[in-house]
């Protein structure tokens, strides 16, 4: 099933008002759509919405719809900010051309590489999807910096994000290079780590720019 | 002529030594020259460089000792020298010493040493302990792969000395040298930059094709210089692949090197399953942890400072030297030869008098100086040998951010406590401006030097309480000052990152050697000064200045509670801590004073200005401005203490 940009929309608007705000249904005069536009029909045509009223009520096939359509949103809000950095009312509108794409998979791996976030950059909840559900089942943390790693974890090092290029040489040229072996024997008050049969002692901020894959 | 001065340059040949840091490149050096060392500045720089010379296959080599260096693209000070010296030494030999341990990655900077085209000799030292943890190697194989020479080795131990010297005096060019061949991308970049190239380097062009892609400054620098026609073509050729490359160029060249070596080691190198935990990597976990840690360090500083170099070096030593050698035999006997042969008072005064080169300078440079610094720095080698100085940086990184210094400023805190003019140098091994002022400051400030610790703990033991209040007044000042200067002083937080040597059991003749080589510096540094300060001082005396100075400096004596002979102690201080401070000892001999005055005394003292060495090495590493601002900081936060601290403890009547 593929729907419009629209009637994607109206699951939006649904989703927020009745299973974030509490509502039983979604009033259409308020985000200014009629009842006979042709989304409207759409939706009701697939049976995921049912009209009382003139007010939009979820069937059961409508809220999971509704629940995948918010967490392609927020999955493509996600992206814009971390990841293009593109912020602000532009990130926003981006984000909603962009979210359409999102299908048959793609959501799934958007979310993997954004390493499976919770919230939307405006702090609202983004809906785990199957592959949140599995991450956590396997403990599958993904790509973490080092400062989240627990002393005596071993990773494989994934790649250090620096501004500074002198760091990253620095860095590098003490063994830490994407694809290494890490092992964190301590994390305070520095952080203490092995590569190969060297160690080394960073500081809070190297340790942040370091990002491991944890084993 | 010239012909023969050519001959003359090629009896001498130069062999350098390179490696990173910790793998042994020190001990090498000592083993192959010796005792014929000579330590100096590099030329135009503040690192220091070790010369030495070595006999070896009957020819006299130039030993050189190169500061640590991680790769030949250099990011510090050290290693640009590193660089320099392989750039302009022309080496016959460049010795690469490595860590058998860590084989794989230091292979990475061979690479790079082989691809340039020098002359490179493989040590791979360290074996002994690699062994130990179970790793086992097939160098010869690692000989065909690289071909070059390649010998393991146990510096501590002296294995594989004679086969170095051996491969020195034998070295050959190889004959098909090997290449270091990279992807196709990468070395059609290198071959736009080589190909626009003609003029003639050091290195080989490969090398400085890299180096220029990297973006290094001085060897671009170089290329403009050799390169006068071309170097217009060349420059637009690197800034274009740069660009093209911007996102990952070094990141994708060392990926490449890393998996060359990869290849270059399969087969070399056994690592056991199973790893070994060696008893130096347990003590180094129980140094590293805060709750382990901390009880060790004070452990540490009190038998070592305290009681080895407080009480057995102050106290026993001194009281012998100085007390029973000077004061009972020689002083005495010298004196009456002197009155005897030279006829002329104001000589006498000169030679044996109050303030003479030979009953005060000598005296105090024998018999209190000399055993308080050499007990301090063979406390401070010992703990240097047996790798502890880093995991002791890692502990205090935290602390000392918060002075806008990182951890590794913990090694000149802690060398100052030997000789603050000493560590004042050593400033130069942090790595921002920044750094190097506030731990200046903070050096001539706060810490006092051994000898000045010496005479102070040995003094201030029989006042109730002194110690104490004295400590207190140190830590908290320094604490203080400390803050605020980073506070006052703008600057970006500066990185903290420390390769941790494994810790080991220290060597006897490393210590003794590292003691020898403070203490030659030492006292070279020193007796000049003390025998122009006994100078200044009896000229003072013989025309009457120095008890017009003792009088104009009775306000300022008396506003700390202090009585005027006081002032002597200040004015030997201005020529040396230490001496301000034994002179504080012969006043509280003669019973001059009571115990808050020599607490007073003994806080204002050590706050006090530096001794005039350590001005001048102020002055040499940070220039007039900075140190003339230190200074009457300094002087004036002093008796600024010494007046509040006299007026709290006759108020409180704590001690």
């Amino acid at each position: 099933m593929r729907l419009s940009d629209k009637a994607e929309e109206i699951l939006e608007s649904m989703w927020i008002a009745i299973e974030e705000e509490g509502a039983a249904f979604l009033d259409l005069d308020l985000i200014g759509f009629a009842l006979d536009d042709p989304a409207c029909r759409e939706l009701a045509g697939h049976a995921l919405v049912e009209v009382r009223q003139g007010m939009l009520y979820f069937r059961p096939e409508g809220r999971e719809e509704g629940r995948a359509t918010i967490r392609r949103h927020r999955l493509a809000e996600r992206l814009m900010m971390d990841v293009f950095n593109i912020k602000g009312e532009e990130g926003d509108l981006k984000a909603c051309e962009f979210e359409h794409l999102l299908n048959e998979g793609v959501d799934v791996k958007l979310c993997t590489m954004l390493n499976h976030p919770t919230t939307c950059p405006h702090g609202k909840p983004i809906p785990p999807g199957d592959c949140c559900q599995q991450a956590r089942q396997n403990g599958d943390l993904g790509v973490v910096p080092l400062t989240e790693c627990k002393s005596g974890q071993q990773g494989e090092i994934a790649y250090i994000q620096t501004e500074d290029s002198k760091k990253m040489q620095k860095l590098m040229a003490m063994g830490v290079l994407p694809g290494n072996r890490i092992l964190l024997t301590q994390a305070f008050p520095s952080y203490i780590f092995k590569v190969g049969f060297s160690e080394f002692a960073i500081d809070t901020a190297l340790a942040r720019e370091i990002f491991v894959r944890k084993l | 002529m010239s012909s023969a001065c050519g001959e003359q340059q090629r009896m001498v040949r130069r062999v350098a030594l390179v490696g990173t840091p910790n793998v042994g490149k020190s001990v090498l050096f000592n083993a192959l020259t010796g005792s014929y060392v000579t330590v100096s500045n590099y030329p135009g720089t503040s690192v220091e460089v070790s010369h030495g010379t070595a006999k070896i296959g009957g020819q006299s080599w130039e030993v050189i000792d190169t500061p640590g260096m991680y790769a030949i693209h250099t990011i510090t000070e050290e290693e640009r020298v590193a660089r320099e010296i392989l750039l302009n030494e022309r080496p016959d030999v460049v010795l690469h010493v490595l860590d058998a341990r860590n084989l794989e990655r230091m292979l990475v900077m061979t690479l790079q040493l082989v691809e340039a085209g020098l002359p490179v000799v493989l040590v791979v030292n360290i074996m002994d302990e690699a062994e130990r943890m179970g790793l086992s190697f097939d160098l010869d194989l690692l000989r065909q792969r690289l071909r070059i020479p390649v010998i393991g080795a146990a510096m501590a131990r002296k294995r594989g000395l004679d086969e170095i010297v051996q491969a020195i005096s034998e070295y050959q060019p190889p004959s098909e040298p090997r290449v270091v061949t990279y992807s196709r991308l990468l070395e059609r970049d290198i071959a736009a930059v080589t190909s626009r190239m003609s003029g003639s380097y050091q290195l080989s062009r490969r090398s400085i094709a890299l180096l220029l892609l990297q973006g290094d400054e001085e060897v671009a620098a170089l290329v403009r210089h050799q390169e006068s026609d071309n170097a217009q073509a060349i420059e637009q050729a690197v800034r274009e692949i740069a660009f093209v490359r911007r996102e990952s160029f070094h990141l994708d060249l060392s990926m490449e090197r890393k998996e060359i070596v990869r290849k270059a080691v399969q087969g070399v190198v056994q690592i056991p399953a199973e790893r070994r935990e060696t008893w130096g990597e347990r003590l180094s976990r129980l140094a590293v942890r805060p709750v382990t840690g901390v009880p060790l360090l004070l452990i540490a500083l009190y038998l070592g400072l305290f009681k080895f170099v407080g009480g057995f070096g102050a106290g026993t030593l001194v009281d012998f030297l100085e007390g029973t050698l000077f004061e009972r035999y020689f002083n005495p006997w010298i004196s009456g030869l002197v009155i005897n042969v030279v006829p002329w008072w104001p000589l006498q005064e000169l030679l044996v008098g109050e303030y003479g080169i030979i009953t005060l300078g000598l005296r105090y440079a024998v018999g209190i100086i000399l055993p308080i610094v050499a007990t301090f720095f063979l406390f401070f080698s010992l703990l240097e040998d047996t790798g502890y100085f880093p995991r002791l940086a890692l502990l205090v990184d935290r602390i000392f951010k918060r002075f806008g210094l990182t951890g590794r400023a913990v090694i000149p805190m802690v060398l100052g406590f030997g000789c603050s003019t000493m560590a004042t140098m050593v400033t130069r091994t942090l790595e921002t401006v920044r750094e190097r002022i506030l731990a200046t400051l903070l050096l001539a400030l706060a810490i006092p030097c051994s000898a000045q610790l010496g005479v102070i703990i040995a003094l201030l033991s029989k006042v109730p309480g002194g110690l104490l209040v004295w400590a207190g007044v140190m830590t908290l000042l320094f604490l203080l000052v400390g803050f605020a200067a980073a506070r006052l002083m703008p600057g970006e937080t500066p990185m903290f990152y420390m390769e941790l040597p494994p810790m080991r059991l220290p060597q006897l003749s490393n210590i003794l050697t590292k003691t020898y080589t403070r203490m030659q510096w030492y006292f070279l540094e020193i007796l000049p000064l003390f025998v122009l300060a006994s100078v200044l001082l009896w000229l003072g005396k013989i025309t009457h200045f120095f008890g017009t100075l003792v009088n104009a400096m009775q306000p300022a004596m008396q506003a700390i509670g202090l009585p005027k002979e006081t002032a002597v102690a200040f004015i030997f201080g201005f020529f040396r801590r230490d001496y301000g401070a034994a002179g504080l000892y012969d006043l509280q001999s003669k019973g001059l004073l009571n115990g808050r005055q020599l607490t007073v005394a003994a806080v204002t003292l050590t706050l006090f200005i530096p001794c005039v060495a350590q001005f001048l090495m102020m002055k040499k590493e940070r220039g007039w401005k900075v140190s003339v601002g230190i200074f009457f900081f300094v002087s004036s936060l002093a008796f600024g203490s010494g007046y509040l601290l006299n007026r709290l403890l006759s108020a409180t009547g704590w001690v």
